[in-house]
């Protein structure tokens, strides 16, 4: 970051007021020996790079499709996604929890911004964002609407509230008309949304 | 603590608004504060509990209008400066004066990367038996510590049911103060939404919290 020229003499947004101070803070950590910032570079191109909502997308294909994995994923989604090869970074405390027709999951994390990372990738603006966190335990359906969907009034509406180390990924309901489709295929359908529990997964071809 | 950050059941902020395509960074800044702020962490000059307790501790006005990485940079300033690893004067001159103090975990490097994308275990041996099982009532404690503390105020007062039991975590109650990993017992606890929102509330609501043992009283 040291390498970048940028000109804000005639900037003086609180932004920009931000992006001197980060890079001074940088200067001062990288003389003071504590870090190396080709590390920082490398640790953010991992997050651009290997982590994001496909992880959590292969992990709902796979539950889709084997049984015996679904069951395991239920009962230790640690251990599950262990099992996986491709994903490996998740990490001791992953529940998993399904959604049906009696009862759809939401999660949440009212006091900060717990969020299953290795799953799902780093958490959108919405998710760590003061109308979300203060509302989603008490008017869900209420947010679901800001969403643009509604689910219907006698599915009961849980809401896990990420106060502790334990990190949850929804698993949706898998939608009709995907009979015999691969892993892959389904997983295509999976957003990060339906994963969170604030979106659906669309039936194929159906207006979204 | 009581503080804007335990946000749950609060008023007035409005709708969610997704961002559609939303990036992983919406400016390059953002990208260093979170790095700057987990690799720090990995070379144990703090822990994830302390980090979240300096942007709780951050004023309610700052707090409220500051995006999420403003908070993040502005919580690791303090923090290094309060644990001594920075002097006030070095941010105020943006550049190093004073020599480093030692790491506990030893400087970042980018040997070092690797550990920080693998999650780590917050699960520890438990000195004692848990005290609840699956089914149990418990009420929720009445109690308002002034330090960091992960029981949000919402459920407060209120009876909820044992659902699951994780084992025994560090508690961030302790060991955001260094005071210790001090393991508790984790539980997630249900509550019916109408013991928490009155008979006005969405009858088909159920809430679950993560509650270490200490929060818990039996029902």
């Amino acid at each position: 970051m040291s390498e970048h020229h940028h000109d804000h003499d005639h900037d003086h947004s609180e932004l920009s007021d931000t992006e001197l101070r980060v890079r001074a803070l940088e200067t001062i950590l990288t003389e003071k020996g504590y870090i190396d910032p080709a590390a920082l570079d490398a640790m953010i191109q991992a997050y651009e790079t290997k982590i994001g909502p496909h992880n959590g997308a292969l992990v709902v294909a796979k539950a889709w499709t084997d049984p015996a994995f679904k069951e395991a994923l239920l009962a230790d989604g640690s251990a599950a996604v262990g099992t996986l090869g491709h994903i490996s970074r998740t990490g001791d405390h992953l529940v998993v929890v399904e959604n049906t027709p009696e009862r759809h999951n939401m999660v949440v994390c009212t006091l900060c911004s717990c969020y299953p990372w290795e799953m799902l990738g780093l958490p959108p603006v919405w998710y760590k964002a003061a109308p979300y966190r203060s509302r989603a335990v008490k008017d869900p359906r209420g947010v679901l609407a800001d969403f643009g969907f509604t689910i219907p009034n006698e599915t009961e509406i849980r809401v896990w509230d990420s106060t502790a180390e334990t990190r949850f990924l929804v698993l949706p309901m898998r939608p009709a008309g995907t009979e015999g489709w691969s892993e892959e295929q389904l997983a295509e359908l999976v957003t990060r949304d339906s994963m969170i529990g604030t979106g659906l997964v669309q039936t194929p071809g159906a207006p979204s | 603590m009581n503080g804007v950050h335990d946000m749950g059941g609060m008023d007035g902020f409005g709708k969610v608004e997704p961002e559609p395509n939303e990036p992983m960074f919406h400016a390059e800044w953002e990208s260093r504060v979170l790095a700057m702020v987990r690799a720090m962490g990995a070379t144990g000059a703090f822990n994830i509990d302390a980090s979240r307790f300096y942007r709780e501790t951050l004023p309610p006005e700052v707090y409220l209008s500051s995006s999420y990485y403003k908070k993040w940079f502005l919580g690791l300033e303090d923090m290094l400066v309060e644990r001594g690893f920075l002097a006030a004067d070095e941010i105020k001159a943006g550049h190093a004066s004073v020599p480093p103090k030692p790491l506990k975990r030893g400087n970042f490097t980018v040997d070092s990367v690797e550990r920080v994308l693998t999650r780590g275990s917050f699960t520890r041996p438990a000195s004692a038996p848990a005290t609840f099982a699956i089914g149990d009532r418990v009420r929720m404690k009445n109690i308002h510590p002034t330090t960091h503390t992960r029981l949000p105020r919402y459920v407060r007062g209120h009876v909820g049911v044992i659902e699951r039991i994780h084992g025994a975590h560090v508690y961030p109650d302790t060991a955001a103060h260094e005071q210790g990993e001090n393991p508790q017992w984790l539980y997630t606890v249900v509550f019916d939404g109408a013991e928490l929102w009155g008979p006005d509330g969405d009858p088909t609501l159920k809430v679950s919290v993560e509650a270490f043992e200490p929060y818990l009283d039996p029902a």
